[in-house]
């Protein structure tokens, strides 16, 4: 379930919210969920909340898997 | 976007369909179950099942918590906003859920109720405090993703001292779905039902991180691959349960590491746990009764209990004699095994819950999937 | 002591008036309003006659008429109001006979309460529109309801137009193998109007797409005169249109997503919300089928137009006896592209 989606923190502002950027589209979202999150960070954003931030190098092995060449067929 | 984009790019797509193929042993089936509705939705949406060999097939789950709410709660909620001057506040996915007598929160709407969908729990109390003589009450459903905004809004509704807000709470657990299927007489049974694999949802455990689904793996033998939320991310972990499964291991794996981690978001869950505490048992729409499988909003903050608030009746109603929504949503049966299917249940006119939600089962299947079937 | 002139009547309080019910009643205060608001604004020959009616000479050729009727809400967005949005969108379903669009009529159902202000501001958006576009507003009408039963304005809009001989566009013209075209970017006006939504801000530099487009058709048509259908994806968007099609003509289709143009900044409103560009609503684009040897040539002079700089081709039509409107997927895959169901919402899961 769940639709969420990955946006850049662009600006902390009071409240414990922020201004995200997904593609260009700005919107707030509240941090009171997540801890530590900078200007540059990503986020996982659902229903106006930040759940969780996104590490850059896990995402980056992750990419690295994808394009992997898999095992040998099964005998 | 980035983090999106390069997780839907069709040539790394075409490698994981090239792995999958040829790792997929010939003389053996898969079944793997994605239990997330997203995951659903991504499956249908990219054509998923068509870079798929014939022996690796999908069944859709009940991850999609529109899904599984019983019409007696879609029907407790339009009666709430039947109330003179309330508001009743919901998310989109609500509005067209069919409860009794063909009415639905959107229908109740055009008769006079003052229905406000709303994208985050955070406006709900922004339209109590804008609305001081009105009661407010947020219609809160969803699994553990969706929990911990819920218990944000109610802690700012009493940081607030509002006394006109309430929340109406129907929040599911995860972990307790998995088990109940898991413990379902067909999967008990041999023969009816096979079920070899999970894929994990993907933001439920950003909440509730890994470590839940270890019992799960454990207990039952099946392994579990959390995926993330794009088409590139459930292939790969179609991938790495076939490989679990060729090599008769059954654990718990996580393909969605840039945003889960074994603990999860303990922040989060500590904030769920302070406004919530379990049910001893909630009834799931298709699945029956379900023990330990929902939370309440604890006696502390009863002051913004829709249900200590309102006279809130239990209502059953049961589902049309027809519909399949329980079997389909337990992947006993497909949506083309109904016979209400695509005929009188239409996404203009869904009779049971897996036809409204875009992600149930039925939905995907017809926006999605009919032409295949059809052609 | 100051002498007051003879004949002196106090104008409309367009800063601060409002509008009242006896501005729909027929009397001196509706006549008051259409000549110092939508005569004054409008302005032309045929206005100035002050009849019920307009009368022209009948023009010569097929006629063509459409009408259309606008609730959109807020009746201010980025690139546009619901005044030029009327004035756009009945020249366009003019247009899309290949006609060229000539008089406009233009009706309103004003609520009571309603800011003069506002009135006057959405008035001269659609005299500039219809200015600009070079089709008049002819004739129109006035009606007041009781504050309660009005969202402030709906405007209703007529056009009438004329279609050059050997012209024949119309719905049911597509044919296996004919290629399908759309003018430029998809859901601009959709997701400018509900950036504004309450409940759903948040903040884009989109801007809503409304635009006049039978210029872009007159060059159309002069390049291809054998352009076999044309449509604009207003309401339910492209993938609405193209099912309605698919329908009229016992066809089906292939669109391929790569193809398809859409900003950057509407995928991402769309990620946000859970919605599928496809369905969101444009103002000022079309689609067109063509057979396939007049593609190239059509889409040139389209992208040589500026409403058509973005034009791409995005699909082809098919046999089909279940008329699917059905997508490859940027992954390879293929899914159907349905028609609408109920209202695009916006969703959680």
């Amino acid at each position: 379930m769940c639709l969420a989606i990955p946006a850049c923190v662009e600006e902390l502002i009071a409240g414990d919210s922020a201004i995200v950027n997904l593609g260009g589209v700005r919107k707030e979202i509240s941090l009171a969920l997540v801890e530590d999150v900078a200007v540059g960070d990503y986020v996982i954003v659902h229903v106006g909340f930040a759940l969780q931030k996104l590490d850059p190098e896990e995402a980056a092995q992750t990419l690295a898997l994808f394009a992997e060449i898999g095992g040998a067929a099964q005998e | 976007m980035k983090y999106v984009d390069e997780f839907r790019d069709g040539a790394l797509a075409k490698n994981i369909a090239v792995n999958i193929t040829r790792e997929a042993d010939p003389r053996r089936r898969y079944h793997l179950m994605e239990f997330c509705g997203g995951h659903t939705h991504a499956i249908s949406r990219y054509g998923i099942a068509d870079l798929l060999p014939a022996n690796v097939r999908m069944i859709h789950g009940p991850g999609c918590p529109v899904c599984v709410l019983p019409a007696g709660r879609v029907e407790n909620a339009i009666q709430l906003a039947q109330l003179p001057e309330l508001i009743l506040c919901c998310y989109g996915d609500l509005l067209r859920v069919p409860a009794g007598g063909g009415m639905s929160l959107l229908k109740a709407k055009a008769r006079g109720a003052d229905v406000r969908m709303v994208y985050s729990s955070g406006d709900a109390v922004k339209i109590a405090q804008e609305n001081p003589q009105r009661q407010v009450v947020f219609f809160a459903i969803g699994f553990e993703t969706t929990t911990p905004p819920t218990a944000v809004a109610i802690r700012q509704a009493q940081a607030l001292n509002l006394k006109n807000f309430s929340v109406f709470c129907n929040h599911v657990l995860t972990p307790s779905a998995i088990a109940h299927i898991l413990q379902s007489p067909e999967i008990r049974r041999l023969g009816v039902l096979a079920l070899d694999g999970f894929i994990g949802p993907a933001h439920v455990s950003t909440v509730i991180g890994s470590r839940p689904y270890e019992y799960f793996a454990e207990e039952f033998q099946k392994p579990v691959v959390i995926a993330g939320f794009e088409p590139l991310d459930v292939m790969q972990a179609i991938l790495m349960l076939v490989r679990q499964l060729n090599e008769g291991r059954a654990e718990v794996e996580n393909e969605f590491s840039r945003a889960v981690t074994r603990d999860g978001n303990v922040k989060a869950q500590l904030l769920v746990a302070e406004v919530f505490e379990l049910r001893r048992v909630f009834e799931w729409r298709g699945l029956g009764l379900v023990p330990y499988s929902a939370l309440r909003i604890k006696a502390q903050y009863s002051a913004f209990d829709a249900e200590q608030r309102f006279d809130i009746p239990h209502i059953s109603i049961a589902d049309n004699k027809a519909c399949e929504c329980g079997a389909i949503l337990r992947g006993v049966k497909r949506p083309q095994d109904c016979k209400l299917f695509g005929t009188v249940c239409t996404p203009d006119n869904p009779v049971g819950s897996c036809m409204v939600s875009s992600e149930g089962a039925c939905a995907a299947h017809y926006s999605y999937g009919r032409f295949r079937e059809a052609a | 002591m100051s002498k007051i002139k003879p004949g002196y009547a106090r104008p409309l309080d367009f800063k601060h008036g409002r509008v009242d019910m006896t501005h729909g009643s027929g009397g001196r205060a509706m006549a008051q309003l259409i000549d110092e608001l939508f005569v004054a604004a409008f302005d032309n020959e045929f206005l100035r006659q002050m009849n019920d009616q307009a009368r022209f000479p009948a023009p010569q050729g097929r006629m063509v008429m459409s009408t259309d009727s606008h609730v959109v809400s807020p009746l201010f967005f980025p690139g546009g109001d619901i005044g030029c949005l009327s004035v756009h969108g009945t020249i366009n379903d003019v247009a899309m006979s290949g006609a060229r669009p000539l008089y406009l009529s233009a009706s309103f159902i004003l609520e009571e309460g309603f800011p003069l202000a506002d009135l006057k501001r959405i008035v001269e958006s659609m005299a500039q529109a219809a200015r600009d576009a070079g089709v008049p507003i002819v004739t129109g009408d006035t009606k007041v309801v009781e504050q309660g039963k009005g969202d402030g304005v709906f405007i209703t809009t007529t056009g009438i137009g004329v279609v050059p001989e050997g012209i024949n566009i119309s719905g049911e013209r597509a044919r296996p193998g004919d290629k399908i075209l759309v003018s430029g970017m998809l859901g601009d006006h959709g997701v400018a109007v509900m950036s504004l939504r309450e409940n759903l801000t948040f903040h884009t530099s989109i801007e809503s797409d409304t635009a006049a487009l039978h210029g872009l058709v007159a060059a159309m048509v002069a390049a291809v005169p054998d352009i076999h259908v044309l449509r604009d994806p207003t309401r339910g968007g492209l993938a609405t249109t193209l099912n309605e099609i698919a329908r009229q003509s016992a066809v089906g289709m292939i669109l391929h997503e790569g193809k398809l143009p859409i900003r950057e900044q509407v995928k991402a409103a769309c990620e946000f919300l859970g919605l599928d560009p496809l369905y969101v609503a444009n103002e000022g684009k079309l689609a067109a089928i063509c057979a396939p040897e007049d593609a190239d040539r059509l889409l040139q002079a389209m992208r040589a137009h500026p409403l058509g700089s973005d034009t791409a081709i995005v699909g082809e039509v098919i046999e089909d006896p279940h008329y699917f409107v059905q997508m490859e997927t940027s992954f390879g895959g293929r899914r159907v592209v349905d028609w609408l169901t109920g209202e695009q919402l916006p969703r959680i899961c």
